[in-house]
């Protein structure tokens, strides 16, 4: 017997397969998808939430692994924190992989799922920036068998939305070979939410930086304009090297973006920002900076 | 390692069975520690008894409000719900509290923090006891909260005991005294939660008498029972208190916030009553550290002798005093450290707030203190131009330097000792000369750190702390010691909460009378009282009621057979189980001689007598002190303002080693909570309301923030009135090694770090 026992009155199934799963919600409307449950857990453990019915993905076979798919990888919504941490998939997409192993303590990572961590779009997820910097795209399983695919960030700046019965089924993200980094600013040494997070990876076919800035703000922010000044002064055929004063002027550049001043007052006088935003803003440029001279490094 | 090799190995080590450490000075290992490492340690959250309900608490969502009116009657017509319980279903005295009674059971007109009880549920099902919580009908006037403390004076009364808790005027030497060097400072230390992890749970069942028995993990069960039975209107021999599973406690354990609503419900319904609280209630039930301001000068002649300190020191007491009192106590009579200061002007004030009730965790006032004047010491050693490290040895005290209360330090005081001891440890390697591989920068492994932006700072912190109640407080404690075949038994109402005192209550036993079974009974409230477990006492309060009484016993166990060979029971040893005379000529086994035979004895122990501080701060108000001096090695990353602690090198003036694995136990946790402090701890309350009451939201230091704790010397310099010459050893690690850090930290960036936790934009430096 525990404290949280009216789960005794709970439908819980556990479908084998994506389009069982889909049907499972399809049939009880009421039910909540749980991969790991490590946010949907808590939310019931401290009441905010109490699911009529639970349909459990973690049978899914097929959505626990990868795949390759002309030049992309297709992952499965259900690949653990844990598994995209190891070796084999940090060879494939270096930057998930930082952003799995830093997202929190192990019991976190052996249970939380990149497809939950997409689920919750919780503003500190750590694999949100490095999707948007990727600009993956996720397929979204429907009734009947049904794919659609949607880019992540639509869903989650709230452009588009995940319909009655969908479950995010794969992530498809694109192969660069080319180096990747995930950072992310804590406060402290041990595992810890982040206060401000920066994903970048380098695309040397398309001869583009791609940037996201993660946990300032509800959703990613991708600073566009300082991703193609800075790819532009890139030596692509050379030795991919820039002056030390790119990089510092890159971070500035995303920072600005990210965390603008203040409109300028009638006046024209441009009020300070508050220590803490200025705190946050440099170190979103310090990280930026950081990010960039590991990728060209 | 595998498997093959595994299960190979015991076989190999297994030589000859070493006899198992016994008596002072060994390292027994805790008799619970196997339990809790299997999981098979009964905690009080482990309890049950047939037939029980479930109760649930509904606590207030504002900081600050009138209630208008508690509609209870949807919350009754549930299925399942036993009983509601309201303030006006208090029998007894509607208040309570630690320090003081000014706290309501229930709120009946105005509640005065976040998460006040209001009414209490029982039902069949915890989760209808909980929804039932929630469909008690509250009709709130919310009321503007006073949050910060400054403003506490000017405000309307909070409560009717006005808002002033205590002040304390500390008036020493001259004040016309000026020194040739003045340094100047404003500090902010946040609010610590002890954030047991083991969170409160308890159960009661009624008895057929009327009265009720409270299973609880309660660290000072006397007390709880005296202020539930008083709620109950029951005398205190109809409660009975039994503690059970106590899962560790660096703090006062429990709330009786919910432990007297807990009872109610059972005497209310006549079935047993269990509760569990959620990590929530948890933070918001339980006491916190005082969040306190403090404003410092320094004087100082050309030399950096100290010549006069003046302080302010505002505690933030929350709504209600439980012990704040003794806090404010701590903090002015230790605001100016363990340094020789002959003019001292301090004003404390401990004040109500609508912020939640701050309470006992180790080291109260002490440590709010120790992060200030040492803060003031690098200022000064700065401003002189000085080693920070040396400038403190100019002006530590000894044994018979007189406090700023008067009080003459007559316990030993090996200051200067120590802190050469820290001084001369050999300082850690580099990063940049240890494998590439093996850094672990500020920001953790998979962090952001970049060794360029990476800059290393020493620093040194001095802390005292009093050990056991002051200022007139009774501080007894009674002990048992019953021997029957050959097996000896402690009877004491000293609860273990971690810091030992079952191993050490065995120790005891088996060193006076060389009897290795040695059992610690259960602790319930029909023992007599042995006060809470916190301040040390009951090492050396319990501690010394043992002694006494095993020693009483030896005199029973001796006398016949001294008297038969004509000696007197001095002459006769016993060690190892065998009892010789001074001569030899006798020898016989303790065994033998115990033969059939049941002896018990019953003492008490009650150090010497302390008074109350008088109108200007002065008086003797301690029984005994003990100090520590930490030296902080920290990576600091610059730009980003992470920071790394990546040693701790501790020496400490602790008496006498009863039990060295213990002791070590004891300061490595000290100093990791003192981390906490230092580094991530501040429980936020925006507007009175505590934000984030999760595990996630308050960070506790993990295996990855804690540094290497080196201890580099224990001095054991007996201290003649305490028990074994022991002194406590839990509290002060907690109270010195924040500043220590913080120190480090100003080194590493000569930022001036005033404000605990330190936070990222405190330890960044802007122009590099």
């Amino acid at each position: 017997m525990t404290t949280h026992a009216p789960q005794a009155a709970q439908a819980v199934t556990l479908p084998a397969s994506l389009d069982d799963a889909v049907a499972a919600l399809a049939a009880m409307p009421a039910a909540v998808p749980v991969a790991g449950g490590t946010d949907l857990m808590a939310a019931v453990n401290s009441g905010q939430l109490r699911p009529a019915a639970l349909v459990g993905l973690g049978r899914i076979s097929e959505i626990r692994g990868w795949q390759y798919q002309d030049g992309h990888a297709l992952l499965g919504a259900g690949l653990t924190h844990a598994r995209m941490g190891r070796p084999d998939f940090a060879a494939l997409i270096p930057a998930l992989a930082a952003a799995a192993r830093a997202a929190g303590p192990p019991q976190i990572r052996n249970a939380g799922t990149l497809g939950g961590n997409i689920a919750t779009a919780a503003p500190t997820g750590d694999a949100l920036p490095v999707l948007a910097a990727l600009e993956a795209t996720l397929i979204i399983a429907g009734a009947g068998g049904v794919r659609r695919e949607i880019p992540v960030s639509h869903l989650l700046a709230g452009m588009e939305m995940l319909r009655p019965g969908e479950l995010i089924g794969y992530v498809r993200v694109p192969l660069l070979h080319a180096p990747q980094v995930f950072l992310k600013a804590t406060g402290r040494t041990g595992p810890g939410r982040a206060t401000a997070s920066v994903a970048l990876v380098l695309d040397p076919a398309r001869r583009g930086v791609r940037c996201a800035v993660g946990a300032i703000a509800p959703m990613p922010l991708r600073p566009l304009d300082a991703e193609a000044w800075v790819a532009q002064l890139i030596d692509w055929d050379g030795g991919r090297t820039l002056v030390p004063e790119a990089l510092h002027a890159f971070g500035e550049y995303v920072a600005a973006a990210c965390i603008p001043d203040p409109a300028p007052a009638e006046d024209g006088s441009v009020p300070p920002l508050p220590p803490a935003v200025l705190q946050l803003r440099r170190t979103v440029a310090v990280l930026a900076r950081r990010a960039l001279g590991r990728a060209l490094s | 390692m595998s498997n093959e090799a595994a299960t190979a190995t015991p076989a190999e080590a297994a030589p000859a069975p070493e006899p198992l450490p016994h008596g002072i000075g060994a390292s027994l290992p805790s008799a619970d520690a196997r339990a809790k490492a299997e999981g098979t340690f009964p905690y009080a959250a482990d309890l049950w008894a047939e037939g029980l309900l479930w109760a649930a608490v509904l606590r207030s969502p504002h900081p600050h409000a009138r209630v208008l009116s508690i509609d209870t009657s949807h919350a009754r017509e549930m299925p399942g719900v036993r009983a509601v319980v309201t303030h006006e279903d208090v029998p007894g005295t509607p208040l309570h509290g630690r320090g003081k009674a000014d706290r309501p059971v229930f709120a009946s007109e105005v509640v005065r923090h976040h998460g006040e009880p209001i009414a209490a549920v029982a039902a069949d099902h915890p989760d209808t006891a909980r929804m039932a919580a929630a469909a008690v009908i509250v009709e709130y006037e919310v009321l503007d909260p006073v949050t910060d403390p400054e403003q506490a004076f000017e405000a309307e009364p909070l409560h009717p005991d006005g808002n002033l808790i205590r002040h304390i005027p500390l008036h020493h030497g001259d004040p016309g005294a000026s020194g040739d060097i003045v340094v100047e400072g404003l500090y902010r230390i946040g609010r610590q939660d002890p954030a047991p992890i083991g969170a409160e749970a308890g159960l009661a069942v009624p008895r057929p008498d009327g009265g009720v028995e409270l299973y609880l993990a309660s660290t000072d069960p006397h007390a709880d029972r005296d202020a539930a039975a008083a709620c109950y209107g029951l005398t205190p021999e109809q409660v009975k208190i039994v503690v059970t599973g106590v899962p560790g406690a660096t703090a006062d354990r429990e709330d009786q916030g919910f432990q007297i609503p807990l009872g109610l419900l059972a005497l209310k319904t006549g079935c047993p009553v269990k509760l569990t609280a959620t990590r929530e209630e948890s933070f918001l039930g339980h006491a916190h550290r005082h969040p306190t301001l403090l404003r410092y000068r320094h004087h100082a002649d050309a030399e950096g002798r100290l010549v006069k300190v003046e302080a302010q020191i505002l505690l933030d007491a929350g709504a209600y005093a439980d012990t704040s009192s003794d806090a404010l106590a701590a903090a002015v009579s230790f605001a100016c450290g363990p340094y020789v200061v002959p003019n001292a002007f301090i004003e404390g004030w401990a004040v109500r707030t609508n912020n939640p009730p701050s309470g006992h965790v180790r080291g109260e006032g002490a440590m709010q203190v120790c992060a200030a004047y040492e803060a003031q010491m690098d200022k000064l050693a700065k401003k002189l131009g000085a080693d920070p490290a040396e400038l403190r040895m100019r002006n530590v005290m000894s044994t018979g330097d007189v406090l700023p209360t008067g009080q003459t330090v007559t316990c030993p005081a090996p200051v200067a000792e120590l802190l050469q001891a820290v001084q001369d440890s050999p300082l850690p390697t580099l990063p940049k000369d240890t494998p590439e591989d093996e850094w672990l920068l500020p920001g953790g492994p998979e962090g952001a750190g970049e060794p360029g932006a990476v800059r290393r700072g020493v620093g040194y912190g001095l802390g005292m702390v009093h050990m056991l109640g002051a200022e007139g407080a009774d501080e007894v404690s009674t002990a048992t010691v019953k021997v029957q075949n050959g097996v000896a038994t402690v009877l004491c109402a000293a609860v273990e909460t971690g810091q030992g005192f079952s191993t050490l209550a065995r120790q005891i036993v088996q060193e006076t009378l060389g009897i290795d079974e040695v059992h610690v009974a259960p602790v319930d409230t029909d023992q007599p009282a042995a006060g809470a477990g916190c301040r040390g006492r009951h090492t050396w309060v319990s501690g010394g009621a043992v002694e006494r009484a095993a020693k009483m016993v030896r005199t029973q166990l001796l006398q016949p057979l001294a008297h038969k060979f004509g000696l007197s029971t001095e002459l006769l040893q016993i060690a190892d189980g065998k009892i010789t005379s001074y001569d030899g000529v006798l020898s016989t086994t303790v065994a033998e001689v115990l033969e059939g035979k049941e002896l018990w004895a019953t003492a008490q122990c009650r150090p010497h007598p302390t008074e109350p501080l008088d109108g200007a701060g002065q008086g003797d108000a301690f029984v005994g002190m003990a100090f520590c001096a930490i030296r902080a090695v920290v990576d600091v990353d610059i730009e980003l303002g992470s920071v790394r602690v990546v040693e701790l090198a501790v020496a400490q003036d602790v008496g006498r080693v009863l039990n060295p694995a213990q002791l070590a136990a004891r300061i490595e946790a000290g100093v990791t909570q003192g981390l906490g402090v230092a580094l991530t701890e501040n429980l936020r309350t925006p507007r009175g309301l505590i934000r984030h009451p999760d595990l996630t939201g308050y960070s506790l230091p993990t295996a990855l923030d804690a540094p290497d704790i080196r201890i580099v010397k224990l001095v054991e310099e007996r201290d003649v009135v305490a028990p074994f010459g022991a002194k406590a050893v839990s509290a002060v690690p907690v109270v010195t090694s924040p500043a220590a850090i913080a120190s480090a930290v100003r080194a590493a960036t000569g930022r001036p770090v005033n404000r605990l936790p330190i936070r990222p934009q405190a330890a960044v430096v802007t122009a590099v």
